[in-house]
């Protein structure tokens, strides 16, 4: 048969064209399902083939004083970084970059491991690196193929050290919180709140970070825009404003005695908002903004004057006199006295009870006193004899439903416990027995095992400049009123206290001399005990408002080793209060404040007249 | 008509497919140098490449003035003349940029060229001589001892080398002539046997059955075959099966993994299981419309193997998407149909057995080439006709439709 026949070639030829289009149609069959039917896929796969994800860090909230002034606030760092690549390239990267920016040690290591341990994002070597350094790795731009130079925000403390313990400081996020559920989805270099308000309102603070991408090469080569592209914009933390009062803050810091320890808070009557909360020494928390620098923190740490302890909170010191103001409200509360009354045993210099003398501090006595005058010489005499009338167990209950015990509840962390003997048991646990009666004689002048922070002491004025009400001390504008505790007196009652305060600063009172031009103030002075053999620690409360006014602010002031109230913390509080007052009232600020300012400036001091009341 | 008289102008379908593919591969070359970051291993070679386009458009039309008398008095001369020029490449010869590690091209004059080329074009010009003797074909078995060593031997010397690629289209040419020959399809069968006997040894079960149903259909055929031959049959694919597991063995690590990560991708996920991968995602990614000339991330950013050679087509895909897979296929078929349509016109059987050996060259290169960019045929060094950079390529493909113009010139 001759294969050749056009018949044969023909049906040769029709076999093979069945041939080819059936090959070249299933060929086709495959890229239609790569390219239409499956195309999704692997367009993404591509887009992560090309595409590098990178953070864009949100900038922190900013947070704000009472008249809008900042307090924390960002400025522009650098962060540098190495695109995720093969482990070798990037460890060869890493160790090229040792020659031109600063990496301690223990950070290399984590580095190290990081690198080895490979992942699609990028690794942070610095979240804060200086320019000197980023300007020399730019440079060399060619030998760092992988490397990203970006610009993120970075905290910003204007008022440095004066703001440190309130304000607190950020740090760049551990370990252990990106392994707790807290912070989950947060990356290594996220800055997060480690202490005071920055801790307290973190979650406020903090925002949501954005996504940008960079397109990279196979080898993982940055190609293209250096600054990425299709971003998903990062939203910037809320802002938060404060009570906090930043002139304020700073005024106080110029006047607080200069190399000594202490505390000062500064409360608004009206509503408990905190104006001011400073501790000394202090810290410049501007250090802790980036990457912590070990050997400042090493030194901060092991300072025996303990910078990083926030005195104003964290601190506990026995009250002395101020908790008198609490006795005497007690004892009002519960009609066991009348502000005119006078105690049966008129003040000799000390009270005889339970077998031994209780002794008043003034050695030749006060006499027979009201309760005005008992408060104004801080006499121990008759507040033994109102503690005797409160007893021990109404006196127990009673402070402790004030939460003296605990805590003032501020929106601060590390807020030290106050201790106050929660009931007789007490004693048997701490010292092995029973409290006697006499127990109470101590309470009732602040003595005894008793000891507060400075802001629940402010708080002890808050009440007597209210009206008997203190509400808890709050630093965020936006937080809803808290109750504290309230006393239930009538307002001529409070008034008799009020006045027993005011004789304080008045002609003959204690602290004559930090009596002011414009102001009422209302205060008491007070000593703690301090270490065996050292100066006691200061107090001085008051609160202070319009001559013949409504009481407008308190201050305390608790200056340590400062020796008897009147010579180093009242003059510091009429200070502080004078500042904030003037400005308040539009009179225009001065040094020149208190009556031994006056007297030093030769200045005329007609206004300190004694009043018709004072002897 | 003085044109018409030229029978590259007479036959202007083949020869324009043949052009517009060409082009299309120069326009693709030039895209596979446009990276971000420009190498100089592909930026510019779009040039060289269409250079030799103009001296292969010159070749093409002088060879079609040879009458096909003259090629078929010269096929065993020609044939042997290759024969000894690949023994001796494989003596002197060189790699050259992605297939460095092989003896596949000869330096000559400072031109490289791949004698492997030139002798698919003679090995089907002797095929054809030798198979166009018999106006009723080859009946039986034993008339293709010939055939199969004419194509064996140039076969052999190119596994040698080693250049596994060029030895399939050797393949392609062997099938697509004995069937233009005339050859029934029990004997093509039987003929392939070894082969799908040497593949299917991979499982004892598999390969069990496949021996069954070919003793079945000797069986059937009892009366087509002496018994030397289904003896033939039956010991060749007995030792295909027996030395499959050597010949894996004997394998370079590189092509055994070429074999597995067709299998499995994740196999080998940095090497060749990139290559695969990254391939899928550029024409996967390229969707229906692709993403424009010269725009394809995957090649742009360097993600494609050999974008410029053999995964053009994966360049096609990714930037002209289905449409440019589809419309580059439906011109493959378009210049094939005209080749079978040619083949059907000529009367004589040399020239149409050349032309089926061609087009065996051309269908394999195309399947298998276009094939391993989706991943449905394992990875093979096999350029796409036309459009895979490469100038002595190019070259050989051209002058073999030079030739298939040539033998047409008496076709109307």
């Amino acid at each position: 048969m001759n294969k050749y026949h056009h018949h044969q070639r023909r049906l040769r030829a029709v076999q093979a064209r069945m041939f080819v289009t059936t090959l070249l149609g299933l060929l086709v069959a495959v890229f239609f399902r790569a390219q239409v039917y499956r195309s999704a896929d692997w367009s993404l796969q591509s887009e992560s083939n090309r595409l590098r994800p990178l953070t864009l860090p949100a900038p922190r909230g900013t947070i704000r004083d009472r008249a809008g002034l900042p307090l924390a606030d960002n400025v522009p760092g650098y962060s540098v970084s190495i695109l995720s690549a093969a482990p070798d390239s990037m460890l060869s990267t890493l160790e090229r970059m040792r020659q031109y920016l600063e990496i301690d040690g223990d950070r290399y290591r984590r580095l190290e491991e990081q690198a080895r341990a490979g992942g699609p994002q990028p690794i942070l070597v610095s979240v804060d690196a200086p320019f000197e350094e980023v300007a020399a790795i730019e440079e060399r731009r060619a030998i760092f193929p992988r490397v990203l130079i970006e610009t993120r925000p970075k905290r910003r403390y204007p008022v440095g050290e004066i703001g440190a313990h309130v304000i607190g400081s950020v740090g760049e996020i551990n370990q252990a919180e990106l392994d707790s559920p807290e912070f989950e989805g947060a990356e290594p270099g996220l800055i997060v709140g480690r202490s005071g308000i920055e801790w307290q309102y973190e979650s406020t603070l903090q925002g949501e970070a954005g996504v940008r991408y960079v397109e990279v090469d196979a080898t993982g080569r940055i190609v293209g825009s250096f600054r990425g592209f299709r971003r998903v914009e990062e939203t910037p933390g809320q802002d938060l404003d404060l009570h906090l009062d930043r002139e304020l803050m700073e005024w106080i810091h110029q006047i607080f005695p200069e190399g000594m320890g202490g505390a000062v808070v500064a409360l608004e009557v009206e509503t408990g908002g905190i104006l001011a909360l400073y501790s000394a020494p202090s810290y410049d928390p501007n250090v802790f903004a980036g990457v912590v620098d070990q050997e400042e923190w090493d030194r901060l740490n092991r300072d025996p004057q303990s910078p990083l302890f926030n005195r104003t909170i964290s601190a506990k010191y026995p009250p002395g006199s101020p908790m008198k103001l609490i006795t005497a409200l007690v004892a009002l509360e519960a009609g066991v006295i009348t502000p005119s009354d006078r105690m049966p045993v008129a003040c000799g210099g000390g009270y005889s009870y339970g077998g031994r003398v209780w002794r008043c501090w003034r050695e030749e006595g006060h006499g027979s006193l009201d309760l005005a005058d008992a408060i104004k010489n801080s006499c121990n005499v008759y507040f033994y004899q109102v503690g005797l009338r409160i007893g021990l167990a109404r006196m127990l209950e009673r402070v402790n439903d004030m939460g003296f015990g605990g805590r003032c509840g501020v929106d601060l962390p590390s807020e030290a416990a106050g201790t106050y003997p929660e009931g007789p048991e007490f004693w048997v646990r701490r010292y092995g027995y029973s409290p006697r009666e006499g127990e109470v004689l101590n309470l009732a002048i602040g003595q005894g095992p008793i000891e507060q922070t400075p802001l629940m002491v402010a708080q002890y004025f808050l009440a007597v400049a209210r009206d008997g009400s203190a509400p808890a001390p709050t630093l965020y504008r936006g937080a809803p009123p808290r109750e504290g505790f309230r006393f239930d007196v009538s307002e001529e009652a409070l008034e008799v206290v009020r006045e027993g305060l005011r004789r304080v600063t008045r002609q003959g009172g204690t602290a004559y001399l930090s009596s002011l031009e414009h102001f009422d103030l209302l205060g008491k002075t007070g000593t703690a005990q301090s270490v065996e053999g050292r100066e006691t620690h200061a107090w001085f409360g008051a609160t202070a408002g319009l001559r013949g006014g409504e009481p407008e602010i308190v201050v305390v002031a608790l200056v340590e080793f400062g020796g008897g109230g009147s010579e180093v913390a009242a003059p510091l509080v009429a200070r502080a209060a004078d500042f904030y007052l003037r400005g308040q009232h539009g009179i225009p600020r001065d040094t020149i404040q208190t009556l031994r300012d006056y007297i030093n400036a030769r200045r005329n001091t007609a206004w300190a007249v004694p009043t018709p009341e004072a002897r | 008509m003085k044109l018409d008289g030229l029978p590259w102008a007479r036959h202007w379908p083949f020869t324009g497919a043949v052009l517009a593919l060409s082009l299309f591969g120069v326009a693709m070359i030039y895209s596979a140098g446009v990276k971000n970051i420009p190498s100089p291993v592909t930026e510019g070679i779009w040039v060289r490449q269409a250079i030799v386009l103009l001296g292969s458009i010159l070749v093409l039309i002088g060879l079609s003035q040879i009458p096909s008398r003259w090629f078929e008095w010269m096929a065993i001369p020609l044939y042997l003349l290759s024969l000894g020029v690949l023994a001796v490449t494989l003596v002197i010869g060189t790699g050259s940029g992605t297939a460095e590690g092989m003896r596949s091209f000869l330096n000559v004059a400072g031109f490289q060229f791949q004698p492997g080329e030139a002798a698919k074009i003679t090995t089907a010009l002797a095929l054809a001589k030798l198979l166009a003797r018999k106006a009723d074909g080859p009946e039986h078995l034993r008339d293709l001892l010939w055939p199969v060593a004419i194509v064996g031997a140039p076969l052999a010397l190119v596994v040698l080398q080693p250049d596994l690629g060029t030895a399939l289209a050797f393949v392609g040419i062997f099938f697509a002539a004995i069937f233009w020959a005339g050859t029934p399809w029990p004997m093509i069968l039987f003929t392939a046997s070894p082969g799908l006997s040497l593949i299917l040894s991979f499982s004892t079960w598999i390969w069990s059955a496949y021996f069954l149903s070919l003793i079945v259909g000797l069986y059937i055929y009892r009366y087509r075959l002496y018994l030397v031959e289904s003896l033939g049959v039956i010991l060749a694919n007995l030792a295909a099966g027996a030395i499959a597991q050597p010949l894996w063995n004997s394998l370079q690590q590189y092509q055994r993994n070429r074999i597995l990560v067709f299998l499995d991708p994740d196999i080998d996920p940095q090497g060749a299981g990139w290559q695969l991968v990254q391939s899928k995602v550029a024409v996967g990614s390229g969707g229906v419309l692709g993403k424009g000339f010269t725009l394809g991330t995957q090649k742009r950013l360097n993600f494609l193997p050999e974008q410029h050679t053999d995964f053009i087509f994966s360049v096609v895909g990714e930037e002209l998407g289905f449409v440019g897979t589809s419309l580059a296929l439906v011109f493959f078929g378009y210049l094939f149909f005209r080749m079978i349509r040619l083949a059907q016109a000529f009367d004589d059987p040399f020239s149409g057995i050349f032309v089926f050996a061609i087009l065996g060259v051309w269908l394999t290169h195309v399947v298998v080439n276009v094939g391993m960019t989706v991943g449905v045929v394992p990875i093979t060094g096999i350029p796409l006709p036309f459009i895979s950079y490469g100038g002595s390529f190019l070259l050989m493909s051209w002058v073999a439709a030079g030739l298939v113009v040539g033998m047409a010139r008496d076709v109307r």
